[in-house]
């Protein structure tokens, strides 16, 4: 049997719905499998990975809080990655954002003014917006592959949080625990409901994804993004500049990412330590493709990949499978959605007479 | 060699043969016969299937129906390697040549694995010399120019010692001189007894080469002929079927006032593989057309670039727009001054393929036509409704066909979209036009259109540039020819004053007007 | 001491420098895999299980390249059958491979590993000095070796390895020609993977033989920058791979000097050299835009689907 792919003229609409859809049905399938191959009930399992997690406030309130890093990270990067710019290191522009944004609280845990936390917002913001700068500099100035730049800048960020920590943030009274103070409650991003811990941060990523759905869809700045990312000779015809897109694109997902990663610090733990993030950074790579680098279907998206987060605590739980199993799941999703979006562009045929004499096969 | 005792039947015969892309017929049921130690030419548009057909003959793409026969023998071609076991050696027009290997190795690449890459390129240096194809085994294919590129190709097809070799398009990336070289070697490759299948759209050569013709229209056979009997103008009507209209030339001599000047440009190759433009000068004035000819790859492009302000130069002053300096200006500055640009590569630089029409006219004009496209002030919200209406008016009044109201770019066939592309500019009627190759790749009625809108721009006061490789086409619309050959631009020359020997020669390279031109007057 | 130095330096550079290889020849056939990162977990995972449940280190070694392997025939289909980006699916690879070698490995956390042993060549290894260094490793290095030489002689001497080329080159005209190019680069994508789990089998057999989870630690990322750096030649995969290695030793060395001296400098700092120099040698690297583009095989990460 072989596999032959026939261009469509225009791109099928109905598969750009229908793609991340059929995508997250095969990642159950798979799940089914998955679950099966270790020894549990498939169904019974899938509910209590899938389901039982949105059935009370608490873990709703939950699911707001791990969806909220994942939207701001992922918006932005569908900024990056539909203007062809690779970022793909926004796990450390969360992380400096967290740094940077967490610097007054931790230098003035006494300065009790309703100014510190719009500050800190901001801080975060420029943190992870330089952070991002450097691979965008590199880029533009010496043809430097964002890609390699964006990720190594990655381990270098988590080693400097984890050195400031241990170090010159630690907190002496803290039992010699790796962290710093408890931020002051005016430093500590508001709950929106009295029923749960959900925080401000979702808000922040629902404003952030509504904003850029109207840039890419109304405004010019969004046509320079999707005409230089899909031909740069193109978008030199039309006077825009690629090496400006690589600043914008770059700078704009590295200010979410920072503000990702303070709302963070700052909403859901409350000081700093040695690891803020589950893999924030990466997961919202998925969460863009999920997402069809749309900026409202990430808001979807982003609360499908904050339930495999919960979920996999919940298996742990009442499964006793470890949490590992998220991160399977997280990967199956991208790769069922990067095979399914074949399908919007081509027309798949299987082809089973084993002619033997034609070459190309596989 | 000779096929003696074989001549009964054909050497290649093809009975109904069809090819389907979906539910587009490129070929649909041709018949074709070429003889023993035949020069057969394939004539047809662009578009018309021929190159479907000779791939088809090749073994690159399998037919959907119909059959192919050998020396009588009903056959399957169903890879390249079959074909050239069966003897039959293509030169295909888009040459399948590798810029980063050398000579030797890309000849290797189509023989005998098992020959030793020294006894090839041994092989090569004897066919070369004997066929009278200078060719180095050693160097690198980025290094060598296209005409060298092309003796590769046929070398490579003439080591596997075919029966039949099969020429895309050879001439169109020739100067006439090169080409000339090229017929002798067709001529005595007949005389071995070899048959060639010679694929072109230009009449005049095939009348001259060619023992029989065959011609496809929309995929089918609309003659069979011996192009010998026939008259350019029967053949022009067995190509396109309908007479096309002529253009109406603009008159030389009414000019105005200098619109474009470019004054000894010199600009370094921005990469490996670029050309570096030495000292170029220029002047265009209002009812102008001045046609820029040449062999593919001599500065052309890189040129454009530095006209459009695409890649601006460093001295302000060496090209100017009605009277400006704009040297250092970028490409909307220039549009601005009422400049309007066509690059020659119509996918991913004139327009994106993805994104529509309306899309692809905002493309060119987002700067330009701010105000009626734009909305919102900083925000610079687009007006689609605007965009779209300027483009349903441009695909009316250039006759562009599509599918749908306002369809993806890539969904239009070549001769529409240059027609979209080329009335993007002229919806704005520019003072100035650069056009980069305007019917490259394009039917002859849209070539006919696309023609006579750059003839009236000039008329009607415009200065216009035409860089162009087709000669008919420099001909017919141009008041004053230059000629570009390794970066160097020659002196222009009123269109009547040139034949298409001497503009061979510029292309050749030798510039100065008192030895190279006056010699081929004295011919 | 040197010699101690330049020993683990081997260790350290092996795996850099198979990997690279591996990712080379995919590359030069116009594949742009960034999935070597997954791929080399898995590869460590799958020897170790192996080597774990047969007792066998050698056999521990086949686990590691078939599991890398079969893991990279998954990008194949991706990128080759389905045509989907391979920036994106690199990156799935990777984050796959992450989640699934934790998942597998959850089971051997804590276990002493099996350590594949030294191989010493008689004769040779009598040789001062070079004797222990070249002569007296294990069976990795000796393989990483013959890579780089055997890989220099199939791309530039042999047929295959000209159609490789060409195909990286230009897929359209090698499809002309009549080279399979599909075939071709699931071979080429298959090896890849099979270098890139050998890598991953020679950091949980040799380098610290036991299972951490995240072991590879950016390894895969390295051995990526390192095929830039060696502009997609074999020859300076090695001495690149080295350089990265004396690197990764070197801040290791160094934490220790400045403990035993009693100089404070932080170990997070000399944590971060290797991803740093990476940066840095990256810049020097692509600063020349001319040589890159020349280097850079030209059909690097297009898609390519066959018409006909």
């Amino acid at each position: 049997m072989r596999i032959e792919l026939q261009k469509r003229a225009n791109t099928s609409t109905l598969f750009s719905i229908l793609s991340p859809l059929l995508a997250l049905a095969l990642t159950l399938v798979a799940g089914a499998i998955m679950f099966g191959l270790l020894g549990k009930s498939p169904l019974g399992a899938l509910y209590i990975y899938f389901v039982e997690p949105l059935l009370d406030v608490w873990s709703l309130h939950e699911l707001a809080i791990k969806a909220a890093p994942l939207i701001l990270i992922a918006v932005g990067l569908s900024i990056c990655f539909r203007s062809n710019n690779w970022n793909i290191g926004a796990e450390g522009q969360f992380t400096i954002g967290a740094i940077t944004g967490s610097i007054l609280p931790v230098l003035n845990p006494e300065w009790h003014s309703p100014l510190i936390l719009p500050l800190m917002l901001v801080m975060g913001m420029i943190g992870g917006a330089l952070y991002a700068g450097i691979p965008a500099l590199l880029k533009t100035r010496f043809n430097t592959n964002e890609i390699l730049t964006s990720l190594m800048l990655v381990y270098i960020a988590q080693l400097f949080l984890d050195w400031l920590v241990r170090g010159p943030w630690r907190d002496p009274q803290g039992y010699n625990f790796p962290q710093t103070k408890s931020f002051q409650p005016e430093a500590v991003l508001p709950e929106i409901l009295d029923s749960g811990r959900a925080h401000l941060g979702i808000i922040f990523a629902l404003i952030a994804a509504v904003a850029l759905w109207f840039m890419m869809r109304f405004m010019l700045k969004g046509f320079q993004v999707s005409v230089l990312g899909q031909s740069e000779r193109a978008g030199r015809f039309a006077g825009f500049s690629a090496r400006r897109m690589v600043w914008f694109s770059m700078l704009l997902s590295g200010a979410l990412a920072g503000l990702a990663g303070i709302s963070e610090v700052s909403g859901s733990i409350g000081h700093v330590q040695p690891v803020i993030s589950p893999g924030y950074g990466f997961t919202a790579i998925i969460v863009a493709f999920l997402g069809r680098l749309n900026p409202l279907g990430i808001i979807a998206s982003g609360f499908v990949l904050a339930l495999t987060y919960l979920g996999g605590e919940a298996a742990q739980l009442s499964l006793s499978i470890s949490d590992k199993v998220s991160r399977v799941f997280q990967g199956l999703i991208l790769f069922f959605v990067l095979s399914c979006d074949t399908l919007i562009h081509y027309r798949i045929r299987l082809i089973f007479n084993p002619s033997t004499a034609q070459e190309g096969k596989r | 060699m000779t096929f003696e005792g074989v001549e009964a039947s054909p050497l290649l015969s093809v009975r109904g043969l069809s090819k389907l892309f979906g539910s587009f017929a490129a070929c649909d049921a041709i018949d074709l016969d070429i003889g023993h130690g035949e020069i057969h030419a394939l004539l047809g548009e662009n578009g018309a299937g021929k190159s479907t057909l000779v791939k088809m003959l090749f073994g690159v793409l399998q037919p959907t129906a119909g059959t192919i026969s050998w020396e009588g023998r009903p056959v399957v071609i169903p890879s390249p390697g079959e074909a050239r076991r069966l003897g039959v050696g293509m030169v295909f027009q888009h040459f399948s040549l590798f810029e980063a290997l050398t000579v030797a190795e890309n000849i290797a690449l189509s023989l005998d694995p098992r020959t030793p890459l020294a006894k090839i390129a041994e092989e090569t240096a004897t066919v070369s010399k004997a066929y009278g194809l200078p060719l180095d085994p050693s160097a690198h294919v980025a290094d060598l120019s296209v005409g060298e590129r092309q003796r590769i190709e046929i070398i490579r097809a003439l080591l596997q010692n075919p029966k039949l070799i099969i020429l895309d398009e050879p001439t169109s990336v020739l100067t006439p001189q090169e080409a000339e070289r090229l017929f002798e070697t067709l001529m005595r490759l007949k005389a071995e007894g070899r048959s060639v299948l010679y694929i072109s759209h230009r009449l005049e050569e095939v009348q001259r080469i060619c023992d029989r013709a065959t011609v496809l229209r929309h995929g089918k056979v609309t003659g069979d002929c011996d192009p010998r009997k026939e008259t350019p103008a029967s053949l022009a009507r067995m190509m396109v079927g309908t007479e096309v209209a002529e253009v109406q030339r603009a008159d030389a001599g009414a000019f105005g006032d200098v619109l474009v000047e470019v004054a000894k440009v010199s600009v370094a190759p921005r990469t490996p593989f670029a050309v570096s433009l030495k000292d170029i000068s220029l002047k265009v004035r209002a009812g102008e057309v001045l046609a820029i000819a040449g062999v593919a790859g001599n500065g052309q492009s890189e040129l454009f670039d530095a006209l459009s302000g695409e890649y601006p130069i460093s001295d302000d002053d060496g090209i100017r727009l009605r009277g400006k300096p704009v040297g250092r200006l970028r490409i909307n500055g220039r549009r601005l001054l009422g400049a309007g640009f066509v690059p020659e590569e119509r996918h991913g630089h004139a327009a994106v393929s993805a994104l529509s029409l309306s899309d692809n006219l905002l493309l060119a004009r987002s700067r330009s036509d701010k105000k009626a496209f734009l909305a919102g002030g900083p925000l610079s919200i687009l007006r689609r409704d605007a965009i779209l209406s300027a483009s349903r008016r441009i695909c009316s009044i250039m006759d562009v066909r599509k599918s749908g109201d306002d369809p993806a770019a890539g969904s239009l066939s070549g001769g529409n979209l240059q027609k979209f592309i080329v009335g993007r500019e002229l919806d704005r009627q520019p003072s100035v036009l650069v056009v980069n190759q305007p019917t490259w790749g394009v039917d002859a009625g849209a070539a006919s259109r696309i023609r006579q809108a750059l003839v009236d721009l000039a008329k009607a006061g415009s200065a216009v540039i035409v860089i162009s490789q087709d000669l008919d086409e420099i001909f017919e619309i141009a008041t004053t020819i230059a000629v570009i050959s390794d970066g160097k631009l020659s002196d222009p020359y009123p269109a009547g004053e040139l034949t298409l020997e001497q503009i061979g020669l510029l292309m050749g390279g030798i510039h100065e007007r008192h030895s190279g031109v006056e010699t081929a007057h004295a011919h | 001491m040197f010699e101690a130095i330049l020993l683990t330096v081997i260790t350290a550079s092996t795996p850099l420098v198979v990997a690279a290889l591996g990712e080379l020849v995919s590359q030069r056939s116009g594949v742009l895999n960034l999935g070597v990162e997954g791929m080399m977990i898995m590869g460590a995972v799958a020897a170790f299980a192996t080597a774990q449940l047969t007792g066998s280190p050698y056999l521990g070694i086949l686990g590691g390249i078939i599991g890398g392997g079969l893991f990279s025939l998954l990008f194949g289909f991706l990128t080759l059958t389905l045509v989907a980006n391979q920036v994106a699916t690199g990156l799935a690879l990777t984050i796959l491979g992450l989640g699934l070698s934790g998942q597998i490995g959850e089971a051997f956390v804590g276990m002493p590993g099996v350590r594949l042993q030294p191989l010493v060549i008689p004769v040779l290894s009598d040789i001062p000095f070079f004797g222990r260094v070249l002569f007296s490793q294990d069976l990795i290095f000796y393989m990483s070796v013959a890579l780089v030489f055997g890989i220099s002689w199939f791309l530039f001497k042999s047929r295959t390895g000209l159609k490789m080329r060409a195909i990286g080159d230009n897929h359209g005209s090698a499809h002309a020609l009549g080279i399979n190019v599909v075939r071709t680069r699931y071979l080429a994508v298959l090896f890849g993977g099979a270098c890139a789990g050998l890598a991953g089998a020679q950091l949980s057999l040799v380098y610290t033989p036991q299972w951490v989870e995240n072991m590879t630690a950016g390894r895969g990322w390295i051995a990526l920058a390192l095929v830039v750096f060696a502009s997609w030649r074999p020859l300076r995969v090695l001495a690149g791979g080295y350089l990265f290695g004396a690197v990764g030793i070197g801040q290791l060395h160094a934490q220790l000097l400045a403990q035993s001296g009693g100089i404070a400098i932080p170990s997070q700092l000399l944590s971060a050299l290797p991803y740093a120099a990476t940066i840095v040698v990256l810049i020097i690297i692509s600063h020349n835009r001319r040589t890159t583009l020349i280097n850079t095989p030209a059909s690097l990460g297009k898609p390519f689907v066959p018409d006909r």
